[in-house]
């Protein structure tokens, strides 16, 4: 029978010949919390009195409030450091960098199953791996004996050909498309990336799209492993994880959605939900109070670059913020060896340390009553910012870095488009 | 199991932010001090209002957001007996399964605020007394209803040592 991609590597991983809506018992490649999901999981596994590992790589990450803004937390990491050197788990310290942007730079490979203490696991997906956020009981189970079930999901191929404009970037292909699916519109399938817009896309670029696939409801976010996940992989000093992956001709899929990426232009997702989007025309004039590049979606070198290209020299409107925090402390050396912090601190922004900063409104930025920020993070529910009375609009790098320049949300074509 | 109870109703797209906002982060160990503040961003009174067994019915895609299990979690710390919605985001319905709180996915438009439910927990069917309608749910897959009646994942793991789906 042909494939999907979901199909294919739950079929190898559960030994199993199994097609979409089949349960299995699937092998946990890589099982993954974060410093907001992982102390619970730890609770669990010791009132189970099953304090063990089992998957290849079991890893606590301490991202969301790193360093600890308060001593409950402070405590909460004490917990994590000290149940992963009792089982041997690894943990990822303060200043290491968020959860998945170091899951792909050091740990998924294609064929993976990868299951995250956190939503946006699904950003490995991206890498080939069958990768999924789950809660704090699930993936503490998985991380222990090794495994847990799925129910394999029907598939949506999202084909999309030709390439972007200038000025228009993966972020808004990806809020494009929740917009036009939904918040909802893919609720427990899986998403399949392909076509030539894909092909010629870097990893980074990749990453983005996987990583917001939950905000359409999906499981996650596959894209077939290629030359260029290869090329990634040997830049990390990872070629040997490498496989081809692809899912087979004639796979069935429950929905095709065909783009056309030439098509597209800059888009804005307003509050409070992802799917609420429009088109930048559709959001000039709106002042934002902070403007914030980052974020497991768009904290990753190549946003920083297109960021400081348009910063290079310049300074952020008077009344605007900018909050910059790179993804990983590989994201912050590469930014900091090639002068990208100097063009923010000298355009008068912040540069905040690898990790989550602003983004889940713990600290690094929280908003006040009727505040604006324009961010690249993956979602602007109410709340999300730590304030109910805040308002979040989502964005790609180049559409937060020149609005922050201007104050107000604008069109990065009008200084990208040029070329 | 037959549970009884008074609504409280709310609209679409009820995220993990709105029943457990980011900015009680440092709470997350400390689920009875978390349950306080359950469904605050969405009805800031409702923890304290609502009374012990009384049911949350919703809209579209409740739960959707992140994957914080305290979700679920602090909704059935709360004393909330079940959540009623036309449909849940994914990872929210494994999460609150895994936790013993159970879900029913059925037509909220036939539930107003204030009405008093009695569900047969058992057969999913959910008797609407104020406004005398009998509604039905879809059935939780086997799986799912396995875990569920073994109290949640941990409960049904340390039965069982593994995995019995089927």
């Amino acid at each position: 029978m042909a494939k999907t991609l979901a199909e294919k590597i739950l079929s190898a991983k559960s030994g199993q010949d199994a097609k979409a809506g089949d349960i299995v018992i699937a092998q946990v490649d890589v099982a993954a919390f974060q410093d907001g999901t992982g102390p619970l999981g730890v609770r669990q596994l010791q009132k189970m009195n099953l304090e063990q590992v089992k998957a290849r790589y079991s890893i606590f990450f301490i991202d969301h409030a790193a360093p600890s803004p308060r001593k409950e937390l402070s405590n909460d990491h004490i917990l994590l450091r000290t149940f992963a050197e009792k089982t041997g788990a690894i943990l990822s310290e303060v200043g290491e960098g968020v959860i998945h942007q170091r899951l792909v730079e050091a740990y998924a490979k294609p064929g993976d199953v990868l299951i995250g203490g956190d939503s946006h696991s699904c950003t490995s997906g991206a890498l080939g791996a069958f990768a999924t956020g789950m809660g704090s009981t699930d993936v503490a189970i998985g991380m222990a004996l090794g495994k847990t079930w799925f129910k394999i999901p029907e598939t949506y191929r999202i084909n999309v050909k030709n390439s972007f404009k200038p000025g228009v970037f993966s972020k808004d292909l990806i809020l494009y498309i929740i917009g036009t699916l939904g918040a909802d519109g893919a609720t427990y399938k899986a998403l399949e990336f392909d076509g030539e817009a894909i092909d010629r896309m870097s990893m980074e670029s990749r990453f983005v799209l996987s990583n917001m696939a939950v905000e359409a409801g999906a499981k996650t976010g596959l894209i077939a492993s290629d030359e260029v996940t290869r090329e990634y992989l040997k830049k990390r000093g990872r070629e040997k994880d490498w496989t081809a992956l692809s899912p087979d001709d004639g796979a069935s899929y429950e929905r095709v959605v065909d783009i056309d990426a030439a098509d597209l232009v800059p888009q804005i997702a307003f509050p409070h939900t992802v799917d609420n989007t429009r088109t930048v025309d559709q959001a000039q004039d709106i002042k934002i109070d902070q403007a914030f590049i980052g974020t497991c979606t768009n904290g990753r070198i190549e946003d920083l670059q297109i960021a400081a290209k348009i910063l290079k020299g310049k300074k952020v409107a008077k009344k605007t913020r900018l909050i910059v925090c790179p993804a990983s402390r590989d994201v912050y050396l590469d930014a900091m060896e090639n002068g990208l912090l100097e063009v923010f601190v000298r355009a008068g922004g912040i540069i905040m340390g690898p990790g989550c900063g602003p983004c889940v409104g713990v600290h690094e930025g929280v908003l006040g009553d009727k505040e604006v920020c324009l961010s690249t993070a993956n979602r602007n529910f109410k709340g999300r910012m730590g304030n109910p009375e805040g308002y979040v609009y989502l964005a790609s790098p180049a559409t937060v870095a020149y609005s922050a320049l201007k104050g107000t949300i604008s069109d990065p074509r009008e200084v990208l488009g040029k070329e | 199991m037959v549970l009884r109870g008074k609504v409280w109703k709310f609209g679409d797209s009820i995220s993990t932010d709105l029943i457990c906002p980011g900015r009680y982060f440092h709470l997350r160990s400390n689920l009875p001090e978390l349950a306080k503040h359950v469904l605050e961003d969405a009805d800031p009174e409702f923890a304290s209002k609502m009374n012990t067994g009384d049911f949350v019915v919703a809209g579209q895609n409740f739960g959707l957001g992140s994957s914080r299990e305290h979700a679920p979690t602090i909704i059935k710390l709360a004393g909330v007996s079940a959540v009623l919605a036309k449909s849940f985001a994914r990872i929210f319905y494994r999460n609150a399964i895994n936790v013993g709180l159970p879900l029913l996915e059925c037509d909220t438009d036939k539930i107003s605020e204030g009405d008093e439910l009695e569900i047969d927990l058992a057969t999913g069917s959910i008797r609407n007394k104020t406004q005398n309608v009998q509604l039905e749910s879809t059935p939780l897959p086997k799986a799912m209803l396995n875990i569920l009646n073994d109290g949640g994942l941990l409960a049904h793991i340390q039965k069982h040592g593994d995995f019995k789906l089927d």
